[in-house]
């Protein structure tokens, strides 16, 4: 008995300090650690938190603090469900979420509408989830897939001098067959068609450690190009499998869930050379340097391997958590600053975020991101995207410049998509003419 | 002394075959019944239970139970290994979803009662190796319903009404005029479903199917020469089996998750609900939920246990490492209640029960 007396008052407690910070706002962190997928879910996470410490090392945003609480979903759609639900009202309600899983963000979609929650799908999810009108509360922010696959297809043909001078050429798209692996297939269709080069879609079954016949087929087709479309260990079993068909990795582009260190590392010296998309640039800037110093320092780090810092998932996760810390900072300004803003509030500031080159140098982060520009319409907000080449040590970016493809063609296919789901659910679209 | 059922006299046929013949276990079903068809709602309405407990902890507790059920028609009446079940319920909630899409006005039961028609036919058609191989090899056998369901939603667009992301977005539960759109709604809908259909299974395994399933579990060359018919008593127990999957399928599709990727329904999620059966009980309605509630809601409770150690007494413990202990604990709760009982958690009820029967006097 007593010691269930003493369990109940350490819960009193517990929502005691939990009321008196009240004032404080809240971010989930529905991760993952452990299991199959753990390097990305940790790295991701561990990135998004330092540098939520780091804002509140500095202050907070205009006074009010961050405070997050983990979860463990096992990359499990139905553990995830189950930690949104139980965070989304503790610690006086959650202000967005952020799954970073295909299968927990799609558990999450209707959720969100009905909660009035944002969430951020940062480079996954529904591609046409860029639609503001039909999807409020979803922000495929940075880049979709689409618009990453379209930028593959821009990169290719710089590389061979235009984009006309893919007439002709062969482009393998080696997929993960799933969903995941079929989403550019439209955009990718598009483009042969429109220029004229031929596509050769070879899928491969999940989880894609055994790529001898697929490779078969890529060595007697002889293409030009071949995008890795894949998916956990299918991106070093394709690299090694290159490598002793002798097909080059520099003709290979992956898609950025194949371009992180987890994914190259495992096929040694087979990497070398390969290049796949990515939406950071590599490299160490001011706002990682801080983060070590203000909060590794201080013994607040959340990676448990200090060397992970800086690295593509640890830099994604620091990515996503600038833009969540500038949506509610633009949340603010309109609300009133040093105030803890609501869902609704910093959905609104996720559909006004303007993180441009300006404040992303007094970030710290100059170069680190594209500039993000939301509206209504568009909740995704850039679409450009950067190519990294594996050196056999470190990732390297190979393209100056951000690189965009068709926009235009990417946005009717997205605005279809939305059209579709709207039609399928019975929703009608927002007038964005009149949101203010 | 609780559960002595002397004094109890059957009178008629009627009463003789009742489901339920013991009165303390009419009472007892009575009383979990009203419970959760009066009792949590009336806690909802007061404040007690929050929609988390609804849509986090319920609601996903039931689907599992009637997905479990459904395997454990076909692996503990039935004795058929199969490793297809999360398959047959991705057939179940796309061709529920198609149901709906394509036919104007389809009321939402009937298309419940469609999808599980196609997952049973599905399984038929898997289930037709068992004619010839048994055990071990039919589990391989069935893990390849796994692969191809799979793979053919991914593959054939028609099936996802060409979605480019290859997800279907349940539409909504509509029925009478009424929409079931809150939380406790699609509990109520989700408890009702499972009630009925582990009614019908409850008194399923007590007729002449159920019987001919026990009886090619126990063993099949003894039951055909008394004259079950295998061919037919197995692909039934497919068929059945694939029927309450199938349904089980489109509630997790429209009742719990709203859109679903044919990638959710993997082998993972085979795997997992074989372990319930395991360890709820091989052969046992019961054990169904038993072992959904454990498989479910455990790693939800070890979650929260570390949390509340974290928050309350303040044991800093770094989020991966509690993950990986979390991990571990489970496991080796597996390992504890499958050592103590090999039988299921429902055999440890089976012994409770007999326990109250004497209990106080043993002898």
């Amino acid at each position: 008995m007593k010691y269930i007396t003493r369990i109940f008052l350490a819960a009193a407690v517990a929502t005691v300090t939990w009321s008196a910070s009240a004032q404080e706002q809240f971010i989930p962190a529905i991760d993952y650690r452990v299991g199959p997928y753990a390097a990305g879910g940790s790295g991701f996470f561990g990135g998004a938190i330092d540098y939520m410490s780091l804002v509140n090392a500095k202050g907070g945003i205009n006074g009010v603090k961050l405070v997050w609480e983990e979860c463990e979903t096992e990359y499990n759609a139905t553990r995830g469900v189950e930690c949104y639900e139980r965070l989304k009202k503790s610690h006086g309600g959650a202000s967005l979420v952020e799954p970073l899983s295909t299968g927990i963000a799609y558990g999450l979609l209707d959720r969100v509408a009905q909660d009035k929650i944002p969430m951020t799908t940062l480079g996954y999810g529904r591609s046409d989830a860029a639609d503001g009108r039909v999807f409020p509360y979803v922000f495929p922010l940075i880049t979709s897939y689409w618009n990453q696959a379209a930028g593959m297809i821009k990169y290719l043909g710089d590389k061979a001098g235009g984009l006309d001078k893919l007439k002709g050429k062969k482009i393998v798209h080696l997929y993960h067959d799933s969903a995941f692996g079929k989403e550019p297939i439209p955009v990718f269709e598009a483009y042969a068609k429109q220029l004229g080069f031929e596509l050769i879609k070879i899928p491969v079954a999940h989880p894609g450690n055994e790529q001898q016949s697929q490779w078969l087929q890529i060595r007697q087709a002889k293409p030009d190009y071949v995008i890795l479309w894949g998916w956990g260990v299918m991106n070093a079993t394709a690299l090694k499998s290159a490598q002793r068909n002798g097909y080059p990795r520099e003709k290979m582009l992956g898609v950025w869930w194949a371009g992180s260190e987890e994914d190259v590392i495992p096929a040694g010296a087979a990497a070398k050379g390969y290049s796949s998309m990515t939406f950071n640039t590599p490299g160490n800037y001011p706002v990682l340097d801080e983060i070590k110093k203000k909060v590794y320092a201080a013994g607040k780090g959340n990676l448990e391997d200090k060397g992970r810092i800086g690295s593509v998932y640890h830099m994604r996760g620091v990515t996503a958590a600038i833009l969540w810390v500038e949506a509610i900072r633009k949340a603010q300004e309109k609300y009133g600053k040093g105030k803890v803003m609501t869902a609704e509030q910093v959905r609104w500031g996720f559909e006004n975020l303007n993180v441009d080159e300006a404040s992303l140098k007094a970030l710290g982060a100059f170069g680190m991101l594209p500039p993000v520009k939301t509206s209504c319409l568009d909740h995704e907000g850039s679409g450009a995207v950067k190519v990294q080449r594996w050196d056999g040590k470190s990732w390297k970016a190979i393209t100056p410049n951000w690189v965009t493809g068709d926009k235009a063609m990417i946005r009717k296919m997205q605005e279809e998509g939305a059209a579709k789901y709207a039609a399928e659910k019975k929703i009608k679209p927002r007038d964005c003419s009149k949101e203010g | 002394m609780f559960y002595r059922e002397s004094g109890q006299f059957k009178a008629t046929y009627a009463e003789d075959s009742e489901i339920f013949p013991i009165r303390q276990d009419k009472i007892g079903i009575a009383v979990i019944l009203a419970i959760a068809f009066l009792g949590i709602p009336l806690l909802a309405k007061t404040g007690f239970l929050s929609d988390y407990a609804f849509t986090a902890i319920l609601t996903p507790f039931l689907i599992f139970s009637l997905a479990a059920l459904g395997l454990n028609i076909l692996t503990g009446y039935a004795g058929q290994l199969s490793l297809g079940t999360a398959a047959f319920m991705a057939v179940g909630a796309f061709a529920s979803y198609n149901f709906m899409l394509r036919i104007d006005g389809m009321p939402i039961l009937v298309a419940f009662i469609l999808g599980g028609l196609c997952a049973a036919a599905v399984g038929i058609i898997f289930g037709l190796p068992s004619i010839r191989i048994r055990g071990f090899y039919l589990a391989a056998a069935t893990l390849a319903t796994q692969f191809f369901i799979v793979w053919c939603l991914t593959k054939v667009g028609w099936f996802t009404n060409y979605s480019s992301s290859g997800v279907i977005t349940a539409q909504k539960i509509m029925m009478f005029g009424y929409t079931f759109d809150t939380s406790f709604s699609k509990y109520l809908f989700v408890l009702s479903v499972v009630s009925v259909m582990a009614l019908l299974a409850k008194n399923m395994v007590r007729t002449n199917v159920g019987r001919s399933w026990m009886a090619i579990r126990d063993m099949d060359m003894a039951a055909e020469v008394i004259g079950f018919r295998p061919v037919r008593t197995k692909l039934m127990a497919f068929a059945v089996s694939s029927f309450y999957c199938g349904v089980a399928g489109a509630l997790f599709a429209y009742a719990y998750l709203g859109t679903v990727e044919p990638e959710g329904f993997n082998l993972d999620l085979s795997f997992r609900i074989l372990f319930m059966i395991i360890i709820g009980g091989v052969g046992s309605i019961l054990g169904s939920f038993l072992g959904s509630a454990f498989i479910v809601l455990l790693p939800i409770l070890l979650n929260m246990f570390t949390h509340f150690l974290d928050s309350s007494i303040g044991v800093d413990v770094p989020s991966g490492i509690a993950s990986s202990i979390e991990l571990m604990v489970f496991g080796a709760m597996i390992i504890f209640f499958l050592i103590v009982e090999p039988h299921g958690l429902a055999r440890l009820w089976q012994i409770g029960k007999e326990k109250l029967r004497l209990w106080p006097f043993p002898h």
